[in-house]
């Protein structure tokens, strides 16, 4: 697959504040990338800067394989985006911000559709302001999709959604991409990246620590599995022969075996040789979220500027 | 529909949907129209022996100036306020993230400001008319000569205001300010000549008293076209305008 996105040594200074410090990552036409970061990490101003709504970065930036400093409007028109910090007019409709924003390219999409998708029917002769928080979400990602874009950026875009909502902006989310268009989108929600995302680059003050699929990111920075069970057995030292565990933890009646690999069948079976038989087995898989605390853990690393 | 025609079309609904600038637009030169017309008459006025008002009916010399007053308003009241809370907001980030141009959202801005302007305008020529019976302009092709750099000129004048004040807080104290220094000194208060030469110093600095002059003399009878005025009118519109376009900043 091409890359439709480019980035190499992006850096965007704020006075003395280095907001983005070097970061290179390449998307590929077609997936969902996403940047996954605490907040204030640098993702919203790096995705800012590829929409060409930030000026004066340096690195090699290609969207499109056009260049946001001098090709910014040429990018816009062919990009979607949902800004985290943007509203419309509060008297203005909802069914009027879609058809002004359709008219901004010649092969807008059918507005009425989008209305339907993103549940905003009834809501079409709204107000912005009466619109509750996650409607107006709602409504932005609409408003990112009415110019049919090549690449969708979506930042924070189920900030204020309930979980039902969240779901289905998944849902539809994923349905933009199995139109063949490309999506980018920046979140702090672990649940969210590793559903979601295709590749996914994690950010921390200002740089990309780790780049991969949301499984590469476990197999290699997460890779423990948890198993939890109870027992009254006093002496389970034999556990600690097994080759693929690493620690047994116990407190009181509660066990918890740290291993890989097939870590879960081998702890079972040899319960069951012991005469354990526990009713509350269960086993931790890693998740990206371990990835996350693994890679940003310790002191929190002061960027010293120049 | 094009998207310059579709933006203006959505602000004009947006601004007729404010019920507070509305009343403020349209009614604050009514309002001027009735208490000075109650004050001075319809008569022509001596003032301790020399000509008052030009020679002319009170009303007929204030009409102009209340032209002017509208353009002000809109100027700089409505349009700095309506940009800078755009800015403050959030939306004119979204409006650029949509590739909306900065010439289109600027020539909306203008499309908006000569419709209202028009309208208040025409209602209070009718109202000043039927009330009144203020004269018909002497010359309406120059009027609407000196009208319309006028009103671009405000439009200027706003836009840069809207591009320099960060919030609509802001905007609304120094646009009221400026109007009401534009008030009394730019000619819909005490007529220039009865005031002090300090007054008519700082009155010469209000782009108002300007518009007014070079509307007033083609209204009435006997002065003609004041390339004065008209002159600094127009550059007065240049240069807030190439100001305007450099400083105008999305957020």
């Amino acid at each position: 697959m091409n890359n439709i996105i480019e980035v190499n040594n992006l850096r965007k200074t704020y006075g003395e504040v280095v907001a983005v410090d070097e970061v290179s990552f390449n998307v590929k036409e077609g997936e969902i990338f996403g940047l996954l970061g605490p907040n204030g990490a640098g993702k919203t101003t790096t995705v800012e800067c590829l929409q060409g709504l930030r000026q004066s970065f340096t690195g090699d930036v290609r969207v499109l394989g056009l260049n946001p400093h001098d090709e910014a409007q040429d990018i816009r028109r062919q990009i979607g985006s949902q800004l985290q910090e943007s509203a419309l007019p509060d008297r203005i409709k909802v069914w009027e911000a879609l058809d002004l924003f359709a008219s901004l390219t010649p092969n807008g999409l059918d507005w009425e559709a989008l209305l339907e998708q993103w549940g905003l029917t009834e809501k079409r002769s709204a107000s912005f302001s009466s619109l509750s928080g996650g409607q107006r979400q709602r409504l932005f990602i609409a408003l990112a999709l009415v110019n049919d874009p090549k690449i969708v950026f979506l930042d924070e875009m189920t900030q204020g959604l309930d979980p039902a909502a969240r779901h289905v902006a998944w849902d539809l989310i994923r349905a933009i991409r199995d139109k063949g268009k490309t999506v980018v989108m920046v979140t702090h929600f672990m649940d969210e990246a590793e559903t979601l995302c295709d590749r996914l680059a994690i950010v921390d003050h200002g740089t990309i620590i780790a780049t991969d699929t949301p499984q590469g990111l476990i197999n290699t920075y997460a890779s423990k599995i948890n198993v939890l069970f109870s027992t009254d057995q006093s002496d389970i030292s034999y556990l600690e022969q097994i080759t693929e565990v690493e620690k047994v933890t116990k407190h009181g009646s509660r066990v918890e075996v740290k291993g890989t690999g097939a870590v879960l069948a081998v702890v079972a079976h040899s319960l069951v040789e012991h005469g354990i038989t526990p009713s509350d087995l269960r086993v931790e898989q890693p998740s990206l979220e371990d990835v996350f605390l693994n890679l940003t853990s310790g002191a929190p690393k002061t960027k010293v500027t120049a | 529909m094009n998207t310059l025609l579709k933006l203006s079309w959505v602000e004009l609904k947006l601004f007729i949907r404010e019920p507070i600038t509305m009343i403020f637009t349209f009614a604050l030169p009514l309002i001027s129209l009735f208490v000075l017309s109650e004050v001075f008459g319809t008569t022509p006025q001596t003032e301790g022996g020399e000509i008052a008002f030009r020679g002319v009916a009170p009303t007929d010399y204030y009409i102009s100036a209340y032209v002017g007053l509208v353009i002000a308003a809109v100027g700089l009241i409505s349009l700095p306020v309506h940009l800078s809370s755009y800015k403050e907001k959030g939306v004119l980030r979204r409006f650029r993230a949509s590739s909306i141009s900065v010439k289109n959202l600027l020539s909306s801005q203008v499309i908006v400001t000569f419709i209202i302007t028009l309208i208040c305008v025409i209602i209070l020529f009718i109202a000043a008319k039927l009330a009144y019976d203020v004269t018909m302009p002497n010359s309406p092709g120059l009027l609407i000569l000196a009208f319309i750099p006028s009103v671009l000129c405000f439009a200027a004048i706003g836009v840069l205001l809207g591009a320099l004040l960060p919030t609509a807080r802001a905007a609304q104290g120094v646009g009221l300010l400026l109007f009401f220094v534009m008030f009394f000194l730019g000619g819909s208060g005490p007529p220039f000549d009865v005031m002090s030469p300090t007054l008519q110093t700082v009155g010469d600095f209000t782009p108002m008293k300007w518009a007014v002059i070079a509307m007033q003399d083609v209204w009435l009878v006997g002065f003609g076209w004041n390339w004065t005025a008209f002159g600094v009118v127009i550059g007065i519109m240049v240069g807030a305008w190439i100001l305007a376009i450099r400083l105008f900043r999305w957020d």
